[in-house]
C-alpha cells in the first residue's frame, strides 16, 4: 500500500495531494496540463522534495517532514518511465535495460537473464543491439517500460506514457499496455491527461484539478457519482450542485445551485446534493417550448461548439453558453433538422425526470 | 533593370564586394604564414633537425611537460567543471571570474604572478621549500606555468559539455539505481564526452605554445625548461634556418591536435543528431 500525503509550491502551483493506492491495480492519475501530475509523480519518485507531508510504501518512510527523513530516488523501490522515456542515447537496448541492474551490482549472469525476460515481456526480444535513436516511438516506449520493469519495482509510475506516440501506435501500444500492467502484482501509478485512458487503465481513478484532489474513487463512482463539475467535465456529463428544498403546495422539490433552481421529481431528503443530468436527457429547441409544467427544467443560451461524435457523427454534442454551461448529445438529424449553427441562441430543457440526485 | 531592385543594386553588390574582400585578406594573414613555414623548410632539412639533440631535447621537454600540464588540468579542473556545472553555492562569481582570468592575461604578467606567488621567496614559497618543492627555474614550473594558462579552456568546455547533458537522463539514471557517481561515471561523462576531449586539446594545444609564462616563470634552460617555442625564438636570434625547422615541427603538432579537435566534434554531432532524433 502507497500512502501519501504532501504539500509543495511548484512555481506558481501549490500542490497539496493525498491518497493511497493498492498493489495490482493501476490508480491512475487525471487531469488538465499544469494540474500536478507530473510534480507528483516526481515527488512519489524522488526526483523532486516536498516541503510538507509523509510518503511511505506499507513500512518503508520515503518522506516524512515532522522527521526530516528524506530517501533519494536511487534508494526507492520504484520504477519511473517518464513522458518523453529518456532513453540513454549512447546505450544499446539491452544496456538501456541492463543498466539498473548493473547499478546494483547484480552479477551479469542474472542481470543477462532477467533483461533477457524483461524484453520478452514488453515484446522487443529482437531489438537488443539497437540504439534508441533507430527505434520507432512504440518501440521506445517497450524499451523504457523493460527498463523500468526490470528491476521488478514495487511502485511503477508511468507519466503520460502513450501521449508520445501517434494515432496508430498509441492504440495498439494501448491494448498491449493494459495487459501488461493487468499481470503486474506492484501499485501502477498513470499519468494522464486523458479521460479515455483514465476510464481504460483506472482501478482507481484520482481527479486532479489546479493541484489538488478533486474526486479519488473507481471508474464507476466517478462516471455515475462526479462529485465536482470539473469531474463532471471530465467524464461529459451535467453537475448541478446545491440545497434541496420542499417548496409549500408543491409535490417536487427543487435544487437550489448558485446558478438557480432546478425541479426534481419524487426526491425525498434535504441539504446538500449533488444531481446529475446526462447529456441525451437534454432536448434543444429554436423556440421556448409551449405548456411542459413544472416538471420541465429550462435553459437558454448560445451554442458554443457543435462536435460530432465518433465513430460515425451520428450522435453530436452541443455544448451550450447557458448558465451553467450545458452539454448535450442528440442526433444528427437533430442537429440538421433545427440547423443548429455555434453562435445561434437556442433552448436547453431536461424533465425532472431526467436528474438524478445523490448526496 | 531599377537600381533598387532585390535582384541587383549598387548597395547589396558594394557589400558583397566589402565581404569578399575581408575574407581573402583575412584568410591571406592566416594562411600565408602556414604555407611559408611549409615551403621554406625542405623535409630532408627537417629530419635531419630532429637528430640535432639541442631540438630533440627541447621536443621532448614540451611534450613531456605540456602532456603533464593537461594531466593535471584534467584532475584538478574535472571535479571543477563538475562543480560549476551542477550546483549553485556562495561565489560561484568568483570562482568562474578567477577561472577566465588566465584567458585574458598576458602570459608574461602570468608569469611574474606565479614568481610572487611560489618563488623562492614568494607567498607561498616557503611551505612549498618545506615539503621540498621548487617551482621556479624547473621542469615542474613548466609544467605549472603551461597549467595555468591551459586550465580555462578545460574547465570551460568540460563544463559546458557536463551542463549540456539534458537533465531528463540523470532523472532516469536516479530511478533505476544509479547514485549520483555511478550516474556521473555512466550517464553524465559519456554524454559530455566530445565536450570533454575538445577541452583537453585545447588546453594541451594551448600548454605546448606557451611562451611567456614559462620563460618568466622557469627561465631558458635547455634540456630543463626549454620548451619548443623558446627553442625557436632563440634560434631565431642566429640560426634562421634552425628556427624554421622548429617552427614546422610544432606547427605538424599543433595541426594535429587542431584536426583530432576537428573530428571528435563530427564523431559528436553525428551522435548526438542520433540521439536527437529520438527524443520527442
Amino acid at each position: 500500500m502507497l500512502a501519501t500525503r504532501f504539500a509543495s509550491r511548484r512555481g506558481a502551483l501549490e500542490l497539496e495531494v493525498a491518497f493511497t493506492a493498492a498493489p495490482g491495480a493501476t490508480t491512475v492519475l487525471v487531469g488538465e496540463s499544469g494540474a500536478g501530475k507530473t510534480s507528483t509523480l516526481r515527488i512519489l519518485a524522488g526526483l523532486d522534495p516536498a516541503e510538507r507531508g509523509h510518503v511511505a510504501l506499507d513500512e518503508e518512510v520515503w518522506l516524512d517532514s515532522e522527521t526530516g527523513r528524506w530517501v533519494p530516488a536511487w534508494e526507492r523501490d520504484v520504477g519511473y518511465v517518464s513522458q518523453d522515456y529518456a532513453l540513454f542515447p549512447h546505450l544499446s537496448v539491452v544496456d538501456n535495460i541492463a543498466f539498473g541492474l548493473e547499478a546494483q551490482r547484480l552479477s551479469s549472469a542474472t542481470t543477462r537473464e532477467r533483461v533477457e525476460a524483461a524484453m520478452q515481456q514488453v515484446g522487443i526480444a529482437t531489438l537488443g543491439d539497437r540504439r534508441p535513436g533507430q527505434l520507432s516511438g512504440g518501440q521506445q516506449q517497450r524499451v523504457a517500460l523493460a527498463r523500468a520493469l526490470v528491476l521488478r519495482p514495487r511502485l511503477l509510475l508511468l507519466d503520460e506514457p502513450l501521449s508520445a506516440l501517434d494515432l496508430k501506435t498509441r492504440r495498439q501500444v494501448r491494448t498491449e499496455l493494459r495487459w501488461i500492467l493487468q499481470g503486474l502484482s506492484c501499485i501502477t501509478i498513470y499519468v494522464t491527461h486523458s479521460p479515455l485512458e483514465a476510464l481504460l487503465f483506472g482501478d482507481q481513478i484520482v481527479v486532479l484539478h489546479h493541484g489538488r484532489v478533486s474526486q479519488h474513487g473507481s471508474r464507476d463512482e466517478l462516471l455515475r457519482y462526479p462529485r465536482s463539475r470539473y469531474v463532471a467535465e471530465l467524464m461529459g456529463t451535467n453537475l448541478f450542485e446545491g440545497a434541496l428544498v420542499h417548496p409549500e403546495r408543491s409535490e417536487e422539490p427543487v435544487l437550489h445551485s448558485a446558478e438557480g433552481g432546478l425541479s426534481l421529481v419524487s426526491e425525498s431528503g434535504a441539504g446538500e446534493v449533488f444531481a446529475l443530468v446526462d447529456p441525451t436527457d437534454i432536448t434543444l429547441y429554436r423556440e421556448p417550448p409551449a405548456g411542459g409544467g413544472s416538471a420541465q427544467n429550462l435553459f437558454a443560451g448560445p451554442i458554443l461548439e457543435v462536435v460530432p461524435q465518433p465513430p460515425a457523427g451520428d450522435r453530436v454534442r452541443v455544448v451550450l453558453g447557458t448558465q451553467p454551461v450545458l452539454v448535450a448529445e442528440v442526433t444528427r438529424e437533430a442537429v440538421a433538422g433545427l440547423a443548429l449553427r455555434e453562435g445561434d441562441r437556442v433552448f436547453a430543457s431536461f424533465k425532472a425526470t431526467g436528474v438524478r440526485v445523490y448526496k | 533593370m531599377s537600381a533598387n531592385s532585390p535582384r541587383w543594386s549598387w548597395a547589396g553588390t558594394g557589400l558583397r564586394i566589402g565581404v569578399a574582400l575581408a575574407a581573402g585578406l583575412l584568410l591571406l594573414l592566416l594562411g600565408l604564414p602556414l604555407i611559408g613555414l611549409v615551403f621554406r623548410v625542405p623535409l630532408g632539412d627537417l629530419l635531419g633537425r630532429l637528430r640535432d639533440p639541442l631540438v630533440l631535447d627541447a621536443l621532448r621537454l614540451s611534450l613531456v611537460t605540456s602532456t603533464s600540464a593537461t594531466a593535471l588540468v584534467i584532475v584538478l579542473g574535472l571535479p571543477v567543471a563538475y562543480l560549476l556545472a551542477t550546483r549553485e553555492f556562495p561565489g560561484k562569481r568568483t570562482v568562474e571570474v578567477l577561472l577566465e582570468l588566465p584567458m585574458v592575461l598576458p602570459p608574461t604578467v602570468a608569469g611574474v604572478g606565479l614568481l610572487v606567488a611560489f618563488g623562492r621567496t614568494g607567498l607561498a614559497g616557503g611551505v612549498l621549500h618545506a615539503v621540498g618543492i621548487t617551482l621556479p627555474f624547473t621542469t615542474l614550473g613548466v609544467v605549472v606555468a603551461q597549467a595555468f594558462v591551459a586550465a580555462p579552456f578545460f574547465v570551460g568546455a568540460t563544463r559546458a559539455g557536463l551542463s549540456g547533458v539534458d537533465r531528463r537522463y540523470l532523472d532516469a539514471a536516479a530511478t533505476l539505481r544509479a547514485a549520483p557517481a555511478h550516474a556521473f561515471v555512466r550517464v553524465m561523462l559519456p554524454l559530455a564526452l566530445p565536450s570533454l576531449l575538445a577541452g583537453v586539446a585545447m588546453s594541451w594545444a594551448r600548454a605546448l605554445g606557451e611562451f611567456g609564462a614559462t620563460i618568466t616563470f622557469a627561465g631558458n634552460m635547455p634540456g630543463v625548461t626549454q620548451t619548443m617555442p623558446l627553442a625557436v625564438y632563440l634560434a631565431l636570434q642566429n640560426d634562421l634556418e634552425a628556427a624554421l625547422a622548429l617552427s614546422v615541427l610544432l606547427l605538424a603538432a599543433s595541426l594535429s591536435v587542431l584536426l583530432a579537435l576537428r573530428l571528435a566534434p563530427l564523431g559528436s554531432t553525428l551522435f548526438s543528431a542520433r540521439a536527437g532524433h529520438q527524443v520527442r
